[in-house]
């Protein structure tokens, strides 16, 4: 079973790469919309600004949306979870994905900004994708924005940092962390070893 | 709420093959601990939030043996990698992060050359660049320098450059405040006075450094003992604590210090 990792030209992919490998799910980097088809399970990672990501992920977004609706488990990974929102402040004008209702906002400046570090989950909802997690379980995170779902039905996890911040969502075959379960340690691994599973049913 | 980190720092020499990871005392002896990605698994495994290496060697031919240290760790390791010594460039910078490292740590070139802070961040953005600050208490007092208190009296905090061999002049709470507006992310400030003395952390340092920036604040050091890291994350506002001997020579096990601290009340990754 093999995995695609979209790779559009932002930062590094080496990370999610080996992880994926170290669970033994055969990841493969893909550069080229048309390649996507055929693959079991689509990863999207993201760092840098959102309209960066959006800019080159837009060539992307037919293949993406039919692997959508043809039930491919996708997972976005931190700026792989904000463009599945319909817009950022970090990119005023840019259009995301628009997969979930609602856009990304700015952590607030009484915090420290980005949140850098591990943060303990609160679990809203129970999905497969968290088999395994538990309440308070740390994740590494770094981002300066956060996703504000407009239906809080697809909120899976959240964390604290002045003030809620969306962690997990999902919607559908659409799972994404804010957090990084590459740089995660064991309970990252577990989630994309969740992810592998799901692949693979 | 974001948990306290603790992180192993290795001292890599890189003139043998493979590289090797040492210690030195107050930036001088040198003491062999072992091979450095062996070490990193250990330490990953053990709970290590981040791990940190420095090339002490730091010359361009052995920027290779980094990079091949850092592929072999991040095969197998999966929380930040930090890599430092001997980084003066943007490309330089480049092949650390394509070997699999997260952030990179700058000390000398950037005191030589401050815009390298914005190349790089601006390329790998400012969680990627962490400004390395090796400080000394200077208790003569001079004009326009940041004065601290301190147990021994009031003093200032020297920058020091090419691993502690020289001096710049340069008063280290104002280049961590001016680093930070040209785009690092996090500071990892070393301690002089404390590194390899086993004596805690600089606690008027660290207080005074993560009070004037906006940015975590790892504190090295002097770390001989659970109770220096409980002792910095209870009067400083340091994000992480870093220690290399203390792992090394199997004196504590990162799991135990995390133990310790959480049972006192610390937030830490168990």
């Amino acid at each position: 079973m093999t995995i695609a990792i979209v790779d559009y030209g932002m930062g590094n992919l080496f990370s999610i790469y080996n992880a994926l490998d170290y669970v033994r799910a055969s990841p493969k980097m893909v550069k080229e919309p048309a390649a996507l088809q055929g693959f079991q399970g689509i990863v999207v990672p993201g760092v840098g600004a959102f309209g960066q990501c959006m800019a080159r992920l837009s060539l992307f977004q037919e293949a993406l949306s039919r692997a959508r609706q043809d039930g491919v488990p996708i997972f976005g990974i931190c700026v792989g979870l904000q463009v599945l929102f319909e817009e950022s402040e970090e990119s005023p004008g840019a259009r995301g994905l628009g997969w979930i209702k609602g856009k990304v906002v700015k952590l607030p400046d009484s915090v420290m900004i980005p949140q850098m570090g591990w943060n303990g989950l609160s679990i809203k909802k129970h999905v497969e994708m968290l088999d395994g997690i538990e309440e308070g379980d740390m994740f590494y995170f770094v981002h300066s924005y956060y996703g504000q779902p407009a239906d809080g039905s697809v909120l899976v996890a959240t964390v604290e940092h002045g003030v809620t911040v969306t962690a997990a969502v999902a919607s559908g075959n659409v799972f994404a962390t804010q957090f990084h379960p590459e740089k995660s340690g064991a309970r990252g691994l577990h989630i994309l070893e969740n992810f592998v599973r799901s692949v693979k049913c | 709420m974001l948990a306290r980190r603790v992180i192993p720092c290795l001292d890599c020499d890189l003139q043998v093959p493979g590289g090797r990871v040492v210690k030195g005392i107050e930036f001088q002896q040198i003491r062999y601990a072992g091979v450095p990605w062996e070490l990193a698994g250990k330490y990953y495994q053990d709970g290590a939030d981040e791990i940190v290496f420095l090339d002490i060697t730091a010359s361009h031919e052995r920027r290779e043996t980094m990079t091949e240290v850092i592929k072999r760790t991040s095969r197998s390791v999966f929380v930040p990698l930090a890599v430092g010594g001997g980084i003066s460039s943007l490309e330089q910078a480049r092949e650390v992060f394509n070997a699999g490292a997260d952030k990179i740590t700058l000390n000398t070139s950037a005191l030589n050359r401050p815009e390298l802070i914005s190349e790089i961040a601006s390329h790998y953005g400012n969680q990627a660049v962490v400004l390395a600050i090796d400080a000394k208490r200077r208790y003569a007092l001079e004009a326009g320098r940041e004065v601290v208190q301190t147990e021994s009296g009031p003093c200032w905090f020297e920058c020091s450059y090419y691993g502690g061999r020289r001096f710049t002049g340069v008063d280290a709470l104002a280049w961590a405040k001016k680093a930070v507006s040209l785009g690092a992310g996090e500071i990892l400030l070393t301690s002089m006075d404390r590194d390899g003395t086993y004596d805690g952390f600089d606690i008027p340092l660290t207080d005074a450094v993560s009070r004037s920036v906006k940015v975590p604040v790892i504190a090295s050091g002097g770390c001989a003992s659970p109770d220096h890291m409980l002792e910095v994350f209870q009067k400083t506002q340091a994000s992480a604590a870093l220690a290399a001997s203390i792992f090394h020579f199997g004196e504590w096990n990162v799991r135990d210090v995390k133990d310790y601290l959480k049972k006192r009340g610390v937030v830490v990754r168990i």
